[in-house]
Parts: structure tokens; C-alpha cells; sequence
């Protein structure tokens, strides 16, 4: 599948990062009555990385997500975004630090009730309150990256597993946040799908330099060429050019973290094993 | 089923009081911090009190008409039949339009909202409006509960009315009484403490039923037979919390207005 034409200027797009790390977790810790989900987990993120998390089922990858939006809190340790000491704000604090991220969730949580179009436009009429002309620029333009436009004035429940993953996509980019986490993305869906959803991710990697987490099963070899529109697959020897590193958990412990070159040469029987 | 220890059993009830009264302290605290969601509001407002007229008045009515039939008889034993507005009257008014209605309304809507917000919430809806940076109690439960609150308030006054006329009914068709003389003794027997009495209960049951509702739907979890035993638990203890309020609250107006 080609690439979807780009939504906004290139100009704006691979704005200066600033130093430093957009997430950055310090021993945390957090079990579920007698199950310890996280044992001292911790990592940094910098600005304009896209961080893949490896994982089987249940070893807290989507909780480790959940936990940097703070949407839970986690039993010991320290997290911080975009410079916030998550662990430490109140509810009502963190929703202004939320609206710079943008979170892509592992079954949509689309808004039922709500078109494609509210459902994309939600957070810009939450800050302006009504549905004006200029948002509806942007939600076109947010459709159109996701190649949705053409769904605008359909329900959540008319839509396929991956239309809706996407229209998740272009509901979490529409602010064109400074963060992004995606949390399984790609989880159920056909190959095709999956490679058109993998191609709205690496093009917000690789053009926009959006700091991002990714909870994934997939090892991503290819770049996102703004010259042509297209993605093509990295040469062995190229890997290490694109913002990415990839973290693995087991048993709610970090046992890897680092590049694809790292990650090529690991000894480790348990990483080689899942990464083959 | 898994036995738990009194002391899990107990601390697990008190962690639900706690939540649902900080759950009903904050649907009240953000109608003084923006945003205000009006438009939610008076879509919820349309949805619980226009939606809930034809069964309020459906049940006004005909409780005002079974009041009547089944009072006559004694009345008629001691000669004073003609007493029969007096009795639909301070009832409707005082107890049962309030507490019917509530009823009623306990019934359509804090099973509503329970199945509402516990479907939005296991399907992560409500985490990604937290994600998206909105307060899902200030934009899901505050304007259910003002909505709730308010349209309880008109509609219990249309069940008094439409009570009266149910009465009304059986005082003119089955016991061939006057009907200037119904309605005449019918509005001179209330007094500023029945009325005050009877516009203060529907505000208190109105926020009952909107928190509970909103609470058990907040609370949902285990998937969709999680979502059905919110709705359930939500009609029961919103109606048996209704019943509770209206003794305690009755025992204590009666003290304090000093009814004759």
C-alpha cells in the first residue's frame, strides 16, 4: 500500500528537539494484589526517540504506558515526562500535561457515541467549544494522514478493527503532540492492516521526530522517505540511522535495553529466542 | 465463590463509601470550576426529564385514582367522604409524588447511567477522555447529576398535579362527588410546610439517583457482566437509599416545621 500523501508542512515538521528525556522512569515498582507486575523497572526515553516495548502477554508493557500517562500510579518509584513529575502531580494537574501527549489505545476507546469526526475533533472542541471552521481543517487533515477522510460522518461501530486503530492514530496526532504512545497497535490485525498502521507510525518517527513509546510484537526494519512518500526497507548496515531502541520485559524486569545493534549481537538465549 | 475474611468484607464497604462520597462531594464542587459542559447538561436534562414524563405521569395518576378508591370506603364509614381531596392532596404532595417519582426515575435513569458510564469504562473510554485531558466526573457525572436534580424537581410537582386529577377522577365518576368541592378542599388543606416539604425531597432524591448511578457506573468492572451487575446494584441501592432518605428526612422536617 502506498504511503498517505503528508497532512502538514514539512517545514513544521522536524522541529528542534530539545536535550534531554521526554520519559524517564526510575525503579518502579507496582503489583496487582499478590502479582508483581513491575519490579523495579527503569528506562529513558530522549526527545525525538521512538522506543519499542517487548514483551509477552501480561509483563506491564501497556501498564507501563498507562502508568506514564498517569492514569495509574505506580507503588514505588519516580516517573517523569516532559520534565513533570508524574508520580507526585494530583489528578487535576495532569490534565494539562495529557494534552501534550497523544495515546493510541490497544481496542481504539473511540468514543461510541461519537461520529469519526467528533471522535478526532474531541480534544480541540474541548478547547474551544464549539465546531468551527479551522478544526474542521484539522480533522480533515488528521483523516487524511490515516487515508480515513472519507469516514468522517461514520460511527466507531461502522468501522474495521484497523479504520479504527487509525482514526485512534489521527485523534492522538491531531494536536501533534510532543509525546506519543501507542499501545499495541498493530495487536489482531491483518497484515496488510498492520503494515498500513506500521507506515502512520514510522512516518511520525521518522518526519515529525515524535518522542514515542510503542508497545509492539514487530521488529521495525524499514524508514519513512519524505523525498518520495514511501517507505523503504533499511540495508543491514543502516539500521542505527533511524531514532529507535527497543526495550525488553520479562517478568516485570528490564533484561534489555538499547539498539537494533545491540540487540542483534545480545547473548541473552531468552532475547534471541524472541526476537527470531 | 471465594471466601472473604469480615475484616476484607469491611474495609471493602468502607473504600465504597468513601469513593462514592468523594464521587458526589466533586459531581457538586465542579459546578464552581470551568469548563461547565451546559450543552451536556441540557442533553442529560432532556434525557432524564423528558424522557421519564409519560411514566411520572402514568404513575402520578394512577396512584392519585387507587388513593382515592381505596380511601373511600373508610371515609364514606365515618361520613366524611367529602374529606377525599384533602387526603389525595397532602399524600400526593408531601409522600408519594416525590417518592414515586423518584422511584421511577431510579429505575429509567440510575440504571441508564450505570450502564453508560460502566460500558465507557470498560472499554477504556473513560481512560482515553482522562488521556485526552478531560475530567470525566466533570464531563460525564456533574451534568447528570444538575440535570438529575432539577428535572426531578419539575417532575414531581407534574406528578402532584397530575395525582390530584387521578383522585379527581374516581372522587366525580365513582363516588359522584363535586368536583369544584374536590379541588377546593384539595388546595385549601396545604400548607407552606407540605409544599416545602414536597419540593425539598425530589432535589434530595435527584441527587441520590444521579451519584448512585454514576457511581456504580464509574466503579464497573469484568466486562459486560460487570456492566449488567452495576446496573442491577445501582437500581436497588438508588431505590432502597430513596426510601431510607424520605423516613429520615420526613421524621426531621416534621420536627422542625412543626406540622399540625
Amino acid at each position: 500500500m502506498s504511503a498517505p500523501s503528508l497532512p502538514i508542512d514539512q517545514t513544521d515538521a522536524v522541529a528542534e528537539q530539545p536535550t534531554g528525556s521526554a520519559i524517564v522512569f526510575e525503579d518502579v515498582h507496582l503489583s496487582f494484589e499478590d502479582n508483581d507486575v513491575l519490579r523495579g523497572v527503569s528506562f529513558q526515553l530522549p526527545y525525538g526517540e521512538t522506543k519499542a516495548l517487548f514483551g509477552v502477554a501480561g509483563s506491564g508493557k501497556s501498564t507501563i504506558l498507562k502508568l506514564a500517562l498517569g492514569l495509574q500510579a505506580p507503588d514505588s518509584g519516580k516517573i517523569t515526562v516532559l520534565g513533570n513529575e508524574v508520580t507526585q502531580m494530583h489528578e487535576r494537574d495532569l490534565f494539562p500535561l495529557r494534552d501534550k501527549l497523544g495515546m493510541v489505545f490497544q481496542e481504539s476507546a473511540l468514543f461510541d457515541s461519537l461520529t469519526v469526526r467528533e471522535n478526532v475533533a474531541y480534544r480541540l472542541m474541548e478547547e474551544r467549544g464549539v465546531y468551527d471552521e479551522a478544526i474542521d481543517v484539522r480533522v480533515r487533515e488528521s483523516l487524511r494522514f490515516v487515508e480515513l477522510e472519507h469516514t468522517l460522518d461514520l460511527f466507531p461501530s461502522e468501522l474495521s478493527g484497523g479504520m479504527r486503530r487509525r482514526v485512534a492514530i489521527a485523534r492522538a496526532i491531531i494536536t501533534q503532540p510532543e509525546l506519543l504512545l501507542y499501545d499495541s497497535p498493530t495487536g489482531g490485525l491483518d497484515p496488510v492492516t498492520s503494515n498500513t498502521i506500521v507506515e502512520l507510525i514510522t512516518k511520525q518517527r521518522d518526519v515529525y521526530r515524535t518522542s514515542s513509546l510503542l508497545v509492539t510484537h514487530r521488529l521495525q526494519t524499514h524508514q519513512f522517505d519524505p523525498q518520495t512518500s514511501q517507505m523503504r526497507v533499511l540495508p543491514r548496515g543502516q539500521y542505527c540511522d533511524v531514532p529507535m531502541t527497543f526495550l525488553i520485559l520479562r517478568d516485570g524486569k528490564v533484561i534489555f535495553d538499547g539498539d537494533i545493534r545491540q540487540l542483534a549481537h545480545t547473548e541473552d538465549e531468552y532475547i534471541r529466542e524472541y526476537i527470531s | 465463590m471465594e471466601l472473604r475474611s469480615p475484616t476484607d468484607f469491611a474495609k471493602q464497604k468502607v473504600l465504597a463509601v468513601q469513593e462514592y462520597t468523594l464521587l458526589a462531594a466533586q459531581s457538586v464542587g465542579n459546578l464552581f470550576r470551568k469548563p461547565l459542559y451546559f450543552a451536556d447538561m441540557v442533553q442529560q436534562a432532556d434525557l432524564i426529564g423528558v424522557g421519564s414524563l409519560p411514566i411520572v405521569v402514568l404513575t402520578g395518576f394512577f396512584t392519585g385514582g387507587v388513593l382515592a378508591l381505596q380511601t373511600a370506603n373508610t371515609l364514606q364509614r365515618f361520613g366524611s367522604i367529602t374529606l377525599i381531596g384533602q387526603l389525595v392532596s397532602t399524600s400526593m404532595v408531601r409522600e408519594l409524588g416525590p417518592v414515586l417519582t423518584g422511584l421511577m426515575v431510579a429505575g429509567r435513569n440510575s440504571s441508564g447511567m450505570a450502564s453508560e458510564l460502566g460500558s465507557m469504562v470498560v472499554t477504556e473510554q473513560i481512560d482515553a477522555m482522562r488521556a485526552l485531558g478531560t475530567d470525566p466526573l466533570k464531563k460525564l457525572v456533574t451534568p447528570r447529576v444538575t440535570a438529575t436534580v432539577f428535572m426531578l424537581f419539575f417532575l414531581s410537582i407534574i406528578s402532584d398535579l397530575v395525582g390530584l386529577a387521578g383522585g379527581l377522577m374516581v372522587a366525580k365518576l365513582f363516588l359522584s362527588l363535586d368536583a369544584r368541592q374536590y379541588w377546593s378542599n384539595a388546595w385549601q388543606v396545604l400548607v407552606l410546610q407540605d409544599v416545602f416539604m414536597g419540593l425539598l425531597k425530589p432535589v434530595l432524591f435527584g441527587f441520590i439517583i444521579a451519584t448512585v448511578g454514576c457511581y456504580y457506573g464509574m466503579t464497573a468492572r469484568g466486562g459486560t457482566q460487570g456492566v449488567g451487575r452495576a446496573t442491577t446494584q445501582a437500581v436497588v441501592a438508588a431505590s432502597v437509599f430513596i426510601l431510607v432518605t424520605d423516613f429520615f428526612v420526613t421524621k426531621l422536617l416534621i420536627s422542625l416545621l412543626s406540622f399540625k
